[in-house]
């Protein structure tokens, strides 16, 4: 089934267009991960997915919904998730309230909620009491995507998550990321990327993502064709 | 020791004085961000409630305690919607919005009700100590003060409400992202913020009087008292209260009112001198 489709959506920063008509799908249970240099959209294409950048012409359905020009709390509450670049962690609240806001558009028991999400997220544990805003980068970025799966969401979209991260803390989010695949069926992502290795160990496919448009689709195993890659986008390990 | 003690009470009267002219100013410009100018005639419309809820023979307390905190807080949504919501993360455009507001409340007002002083009475009587006597409305003040610390303290650290306004004001932009509805959220953090401004014109309104321009004299001491206490509201709002209140009352009794105001000011400005960003910018940082 597909979660999510995107036809010709065109967008970007006042009169200065950023995405030109770009179209994709993501079925339910699908990892899809989005490539391209800096200024090419990624980021631009996840904020107006998430409705913080007006859509100024395409369409965006979600679980069959139109939600082209829906406000960001109702697409959120629709099931979609956001892991923003820089995190954005509540800096005075502690771990814990963060995760709290996470829930707090739901309904249903917060602890409950609360200690599954932890289950999957033990580093968290030990830091409940700790301002978010005093966490390292990569615990930060742990706790950004615990917040979001507080929600509960269909589907994240997923901005650089390896960022300014050690790569201890890279594989453990691989880790977390394969293991919530395991056990929360249908749980499906977008990711926006730079790091290839991480890309690829986690997606089922990669878009190509340039000046605005999605220029070629390849298999997560092809990431590893550094030739082909170079040739597409000029990346190499 | 009966002197001391009369001095102690009326401290703690001009401390709960400051908390209760603050608490919804520290919600409205110390967490909102907004150059609230009409503070003070909220404060004023709550008084003018009182008055006509005494005249329309309602009771008194419950005029104080429950409609003045009621009609503002819906006057300040009413504002919110109208005016405010347009003009969030414009400090300069908020501050100069609600000075229109507040000129605008002022003449309505005396339009309406003229301009003449209105009183309020109540009936607490007074108490004795040694050979002083001392008015049991200050006990009132002071313990209204204390509850509405502890109430405010309450909501933001226990309350799921508390939570989401918190986490809200820090950043709307990933409130949003995980569900919650930032304009609602500031409408209603706003409409709290007025209903306190409500409460403490209506509970200071028997003994100021009620009269339009009667926000001039708290907007400043208001300001003060929020910007010295620095970003944590409560903490913020209950230090900054104590540390002023008390030099001022203490001034007051030594020499004279006027001279007292001027010590409030004076300590308000070097303490801005040492600590820019306020007490809770040095001291009880992780508090609310």
């Amino acid at each position: 089934m597909t979660l999510l489709a995107v036809q010709g959506l065109a967008s970007g920063y006042g009169k200065v267009p950023i995405l030109a008509g770009i179209s994709f799908a993501v079925r339910e249970g699908e990892f899809v991960g989005i490539l391209g240099h800096n200024g090419m959209g990624k980021t631009t294409l996840l904020r107006t997915l998430m409705g913080y950048l007006p859509a100024t012409a395409g369409e965006v359905r979600f679980a069959g919904a139109d939600i082209t020009h829906a406000p960001t709390h109702h697409r959120a509450r629709a099931g979609l998730g956001f892991v923003p670049q820089g995190r954005e962690i509540f800096p005075t609240l502690t771990v814990r309230d963060n995760l709290r806001m996470g829930f707090a558009a739901r309904q249903g028991n917060e602890s409950q909620a609360l200690d599954a999400v932890l289950a999957d997220f033990p580093r968290l544990e030990r830091l409940l009491d700790r301002p978010g805003g005093a966490l390292s980068g990569g615990e930060q970025q742990l706790l950004a995507l615990a917040r979001s799966l507080c929600a509960d969401p269909r589907l994240i979209l997923l901005d650089e998550p390896t960022e300014g991260i050690q790569p201890s803390i890279i594989d453990e989010i691989i880790d977390t990321l394969l293991a919530l695949r395991h056990r929360r069926a249908g749980f499906t992502l977008v990711l926006v990327e730079q790091n290839l290795d991480f890309i690829s160990a986690l997606s089922d496919r990669v878009l190509l993502i340039q000046k605005g448009r999605i220029t070629r689709e390849v298999e997560a195993a092809a990431m590893k064709d550094t030739a082909m890659i170079g040739e597409f986008v000029g990346f190499g390990h | 020791m009966d002197y001391g003690l009369v001095v102690l009470i009326e401290v703690l009267r001009a401390i709960a004085g400051l908390v209760l002219i603050s608490i919804g100013l520290a919600i409205i410009f110390g967490m909102m961000r907004i150059v609230n100018i009409a503070h003070g005639e909220f404060l004023m419309l709550g008084g003018y409630t009182v008055v006509l809820s005494a005249k329309a023979g309602i009771n008194t307390w419950v005029a104080m305690l429950v409609l003045a905190p009621l009609v503002v807080g819906l006057v300040g949504v009413a504002i919110e919607r109208c005016f405010i919501r347009f003009l969030y993360g414009r400090m300069l455009d908020t501050l100069l919005a609600t000075w229109g507001l507040s000129l605008f409340i002022v003449g309505f007002v005396t339009v309406v009700f003229g301009n003449t002083l209105e009183g309020v009475s109540v009936s607490v009587g007074s108490f004795e100590i040694g050979r002083f006597r001392v008015a049991g409305y200050s006990l009132f003040i002071i313990l209204v003060g204390a509850v509405l610390l502890a109430a405010t303290v309450a909501v933001l650290r226990f309350t799921r409400l508390g939570l989401i306004a918190r986490g809200t004001m820090q950043n709307p932009n990933m409130a949003a992202a995980l569900g919650l509805s930032p304009p609602r959220i500031y409408m209603v953090t706003f409409g709290i913020g007025a209903a306190l401004t409500g409460l403490a014109g209506g509970v200071l309104a028997p003994i100021t009087g009620v009269v339009p321009t009667m926000g001039i004299a708290f907007i400043a001491q208001a300001f003060i008292t929020v910007i010295t206490g620095g970003a944590a509201i409560v903490a913020g709002t209950g230090s900054a209260s104590t540390l002023l209140g008390s030099v001022s009352q203490l001034t007051t009794f030594a020499t004279t009112p006027v001279i007292g105001d001027v010590a409030l000011l004076f300590i308000a400005v070097v303490l801005l001198r040492i600590l820019p960003q306020g007490i809770t910018g040095r001291f009880f940082r992780r508090s609310l």
